[in-house]
């Protein structure tokens, strides 16, 4: 007989109640029916604070439950247990009988009775709404251009809160009424260096003080502390603890904590045998846990015991692991030392900005637990180390790097906390070829899909294992594309077909052969059409033109630095007037043309490139644009001529194709008008010449570029674009823009720093000589193309009929231009 | 069938359109392995007719082509779809006679 399982909350932890028990219930014992209060089903909590990212909450989004045994009641609330009858009932009016009640109804975050905690501009920091909330009244404060944030309570959540407001450019103030920050997770060594490490990045620290009062003044709020300080905010945010929601234990007579919590046995029965209870709200052995993994480890517990099983709560690991502010924090086992006769040791290093502490039994032979501050990288090995014998000297397993002894974690150590896998079961799955990648061991296992903090250590698994981590291009090849980059530079291969002939497998594929056709062209091979090199070509390259939704392409001419005479303005009013093409002035400070056909593409060329115009490679993997501002010639302000420097480096480097799009841009002063930190390659005046920044960019994660040298002259920095551009073009993957590959290289911008501007490889002279190279070898692409009868045959409608329109085209018009008509997508049957 | 051109008119591994007697339009392409093979040029995903502007290459040995606009490969031989099998393009017989590349309906 079917029995019937309600699950009160889907939070994490319900959610993977359903995940657990429908994975175990083969013989289909349990339909499962979930009440859950949240507008929307349950979302990763603990990745809250990337919501912030992208305000994009899919992002966030759990696995749905796509399963018939399982009905999910969103925006409903239980409110009634009849423990005799066993139904509860909901706001909804649903009355839902049961044979197991599970209550995983979380917690809510604690609010202290501040006098003014009301006011709008007041949140706390839950839920995504939550969010949407904070974002609102910074939103709302920004239009009035002062921006302070307070967040009541210095824990790890307060934290986050913290660098999340930063995030909407709010200078925060953080409030913690103990003595130190994170006071759960760090010491007051490990506390005093990160407090120095977030000061530096605008956060305000208050320990040891509380807030009095909160009032309205105006549109802005006031704080008092109760040290006298006060504070004139636009948002409050209180992270001051949560409290576990244990409301329907305490009604329906269930046995709840004398400071909250619904007490559960190690089963997580409550004191009603029917009824369960998991997650943050259970109080089990007088703990309530607010950490997401020890909730797992009890759904899987309740999981088992539905089922018949014996399973009991296997003890919680509370370690800690994480990035705030791009600080390292770590947090493991016995942190505090207060276990009888526990013995710490301290590498505290305030030059290098890092603290690290470990804990050992009374004989120095065990290791009990430890704090890092600053560099965590040594977490994912120590961790699992917890309980287990000190390898070597406990000194130096936090001695400097290269120091300490090679670890390698015994068998049954638990690898990933989140999801208690150990390394045995990852070691299987990659022995026996399940996985042979970090994804496949995520999909076999889970792990590494909680916190990500393990993941390095499962790459590390891997190798341990004998399997080369693949950087392989795709199925045709096992190269990367640097790899295949240094195999056609040095063996002076031309064709694909050679290099896939020698050194891959199959015809190849619509990854490797735009690649290398990329990596063909960065090398001087001739015209991007010429020969066997145009079959390799993405639509866009294969047609110098940006392909459009409905199949007809763009048209980009070169506009160097954005700047542009009235006659040239008027050729491109001409053309687009005449072909009908939409015109819109870009992002990138200068105009495209829209609708263009295939056929049409060499007639607005050809007279495109009559009046002096060339291809502005809006279609390539390469240079796009130099903006400029105005500079000196015209702004008061200005300290160099950057339109001049935009339009050189322009003309420099159009052309040259890379692994990703090139965007570049040159400010006249700090102003920075022209959005130069935006750009991969940007430039910013100073008073003494220019300053060289490197790895910025838009699109959907922005990064801001970060400086690489100040204050060279204009030859100099020259020299330095033209070194960090081949070293990229040579060595980053497919489709990686130079902030990511700046960030995958190991030492990051230092490295880069040491390599093109103290010249540490010796390959600088190189480096120039393959630039030089390109900038002589440059020739306009469509002016190429227009010369060569046999490259613009291509451009025809049909091969049998060259002179008739794509039927399939049109258009209609919108504010005086033409915009494309979309055609029904066809039903195709099969 | 309907004639559209010479077989030297294709460069292999790449493909051309073909308007045929009825309005429709064909893809048509030459692999490096020397088959022709005829798709109906109209992408499912997008609605342009733009499959003839695709790269051709193998995907586990498979011929296939893969869309310019939102990249979803196509069986060269049955027109099936890899990335969402339940959806597709029609395929056309073709037959090269005396250099001539013909196509019929699907
Ligand atoms: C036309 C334009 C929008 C506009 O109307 O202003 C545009 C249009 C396109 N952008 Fe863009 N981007 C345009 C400026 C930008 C900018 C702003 C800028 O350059 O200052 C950005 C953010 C800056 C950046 O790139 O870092 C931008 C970030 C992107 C991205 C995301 C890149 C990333 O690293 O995440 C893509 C996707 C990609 O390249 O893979 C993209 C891709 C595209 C493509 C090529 C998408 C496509 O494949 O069809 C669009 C077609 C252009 C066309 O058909 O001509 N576009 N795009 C702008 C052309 C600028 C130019 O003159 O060349
Ligand atoms: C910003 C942030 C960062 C965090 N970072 C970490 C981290 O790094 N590591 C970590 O381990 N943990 C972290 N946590 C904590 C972690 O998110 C929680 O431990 C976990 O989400 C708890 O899950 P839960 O399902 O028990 O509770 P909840 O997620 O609170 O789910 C309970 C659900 O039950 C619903 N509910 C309550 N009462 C009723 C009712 N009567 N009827 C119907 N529905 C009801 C609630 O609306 C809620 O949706 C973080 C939390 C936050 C907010
Ligand atoms: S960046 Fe400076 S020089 Fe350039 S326009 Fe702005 S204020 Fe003027
Ligand atoms: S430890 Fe968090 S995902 Fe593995």
């Amino acid at each position: 007989m079917t029995r019937t399982l309600v699950i009160v909350g889907h939070g994490m932890v319900g959610h993977r109640l359903v995940e657990a028990l429908r994975e175990k219930d083969v013989t289909d014992q349990w339909r499962v029916g979930v009440v859950a209060e949240e507008t929307r089903p349950a979302y990763d909590r603990v990745a809250l604070s990337s919501y912030v990212d992208n305000w994009d909450a899919n992002s966030l989004s759990l696995a749905p439950h796509d399963d018939d045994a399982v009905e999910l009641h969103l925006n409903d609330q239980v409110v009634h247990i009849d423990r005799d009858d066993k139904v509860v009932r909901t706001t909804a009016g649903r009355v839902q009988p049961y044979d197991a009640l599970v209550l995983a109804t979380g917690s809510i975050p604690f609010v202290p009775p501040v006098p003014g905690r009301d006011l709008p501009g007041c949140h706390v920091y839950r839920t995504i709404e939550d969010l949407d909330g904070i974002r609102a009244t910074v939103e709302a404060a920004h239009s009035s251009g002062r921006h302070a944030g307070m967040v009541l309570g210095g824990g790890l959540l307060g934290l986050e809160a913290a660098n999340a407001l930063r995030g909407m450019g709010i200078s925060p103030h953080v409030v913690e009424l103990g003595p130190r920050l994170m006071p759960l997770q760090v010491d007051e060594g490990g506390a005093g260096l990160l407090k120095r490490l977030v000061e530096k990045l605008d956060l305000t620290i208050h320990t040891g003080t509380s807030a009095s009062s909160i009032e309205k003044d105006g549109d802005r709020l006031i704080a008092k502390l109760s040290n006298g300080v006060e504070l004139d905010l636009d948002v409050v945010v209180f992270s001051a603890g949560i409290r576990p929601r244990d409301e329907l234990a305490r009604s329906f007579g269930l046995k709840v904590g004398e400071r909250g919590g619904i007490v559960v046995d190690q089963a997580c029965r409550t004191s009603d045998e029917n009824i369960y209870a998991i997650g943050e709200c259970a109080n089990l052995d007088g703990m309530v846990y607010g950490l997401v993994a020890p909730g797992y480890s009890m759904a899987e517990v309740v999981a088992d015991r539905l089922l018949g099983g014996e399973a009991e709560f296997p003890g919680a690991d509370m370690s800690t692991k994480l990035k705030l502010l791009g600080v390292d924090v770590a947090s493991f086992g016995d942190a505090h030392a207060k276990e009888e006769g526990a013995l710490e040791v301290v590498v505290n290093d305030a030059v290098a900005g890092t603290y690290a502490k470990v804990v050992v039994s009374d004989d120095a032979k065990t290791l009990l637990g430890g704090i890092l501050v600053g560099d965590a990288s040594k977490y994912p090995l120590l961790r699992p180390l917890v309980g287990r014998p000190v390898p070597g000297d406990p000194v130096a397993l936090i001695g400097p790097a290269g120091g300490g002894p090679e670890l390698t974690l015994p068998h049954d150590a638990q690898v990933c906390s989140c999801h208690a896998v150990t390394k045995q079961q990852i070691v299987d799955v990659v022995n026996s070829g399940e996985a042979v990648d970090v994804p496949g061991i995520k999909a076999c296992t889970k792990a590494g899909t909680g916190c990500g903090s393990c993941v390095p250590m499962l790459k590390k698994l891997l190798s341990e294992c004998g399997v080369e981590q693949s950087r392989a291009l795709c199925e045709h090849f096992d190269h990367s594309r640097a790899d295949l980059f240094e195999i056609a530079r040095s063996t002076g291969v031309t064709t694909f077909s050679e290099l896939i002939g020698k050194h891959g497998r199959g015809r190849g594929c619509d990854l490797c052969k735009p690649a290398v056709a990329s990596i063909l062209a960065s090398l001087d091979n001739g015209h991007v059409l010429g020969g066997e090199q145009a079959a390799l070509q993405d639509t866009n390259d294969h047609f110098l033109a940006n392909i459009q939704r409905n199949g007809t392409y763009s048209v980009v001419p070169r506009i160097p630095g954005g700047e542009i005479t009235p006659e040239k303005l008027i050729v491109i009013g001409e053309v687009a007037r005449d072909f009908g093409l939409y015109t819109k002035i870009t992002g990138g400070q200068r105009i495209d043309l829209f609708g263009a056909t295939v056929d049409q593409l060499p007639q607005i060329w050809a007279r495109l490139v009559d009046a002096g115009f060339e291809s502005g490679h809006a279609y390539g993997k390469a240079l796009r644009t130099v903006k400029s501002c105005v500079g000196t010639t015209w702004c008061r302000f200005g300290v160099q001529d950057s339109v001049s420097l935009a339009i050189e480096l322009e003309l420099r480097y159009r052309g040259l194709r890379s692994p990703h799009k090139l965007k570049s841009a040159v400010s006249g002063c700090a102003r920075e008008c022209a959005e130069a930190r935006g750009k991969d390659f940007g430039v910013i005046a100073t008073e003494n010449g220019w300053n060289l920044y490197v790895g910025g960019n838009g699109g959907f994660t922005p990064r801001h570029a970060e400086l690489i040298a100040s204050d060279v002259d204009t030859e100099t920095l020259i020299k330095l674009i033209d070194r960090f551009l081949m070293f990229y073009i040579r060595t980053a993957d497919r489709l990686q823009r130079t902030s990511t590959w700046i960030e995958s290289m190991e030492g990051g911008l230092d490295h880069l720093r040491s390599v093109i501007v103290d010249d540490s490889l010796g390959i600088c002279a190189d480096l120039e000589a393959a630039m030089a190279k390109h900038v002589d070898n440059y020739a306009d692409e469509w002016r190429g193309v227009l010369e060569d009868p046999e490259k613009l045959a291509r451009f025809t409608s049909f091969v049998n009929a060259p002179g008739t329109p794509d039927p399939t085209i049109s258009f209609r018009e919108e504010r005086g231009q033409n915009v494309p008509v979309l055609l029904g997508v066809p039903e195709v049957s099969r | 069938m309907t004639p559209v051109c010479e077989l030297s008119a294709l460069q292999p591994d790449r493909g051309v359109a073909a308007l045929l007697p009825d309005g429709s339009q064909v893809a048509v392409f030459l692999t490096s392995a020397g088959t022709v093979h005829a798709l109906g040029n109209i992408d499912p995903f997008s609605g342009a007719a733009v499959l003839s502007r695709g790269i051709v290459g193998d995907r586990g040995g498979v011929p296939v082509v893969v869309s310019p606009v939102y990249k979803q490969a196509f069986e060269l031989t049955t027109g099936k779809c890899l990335d969402d099998p339940s959806t597709g393009v029609p395929v056309h017989p073709v037959v090269v006679t005396d250099g001539v590349i013909q196509v019929g309906s699907p």
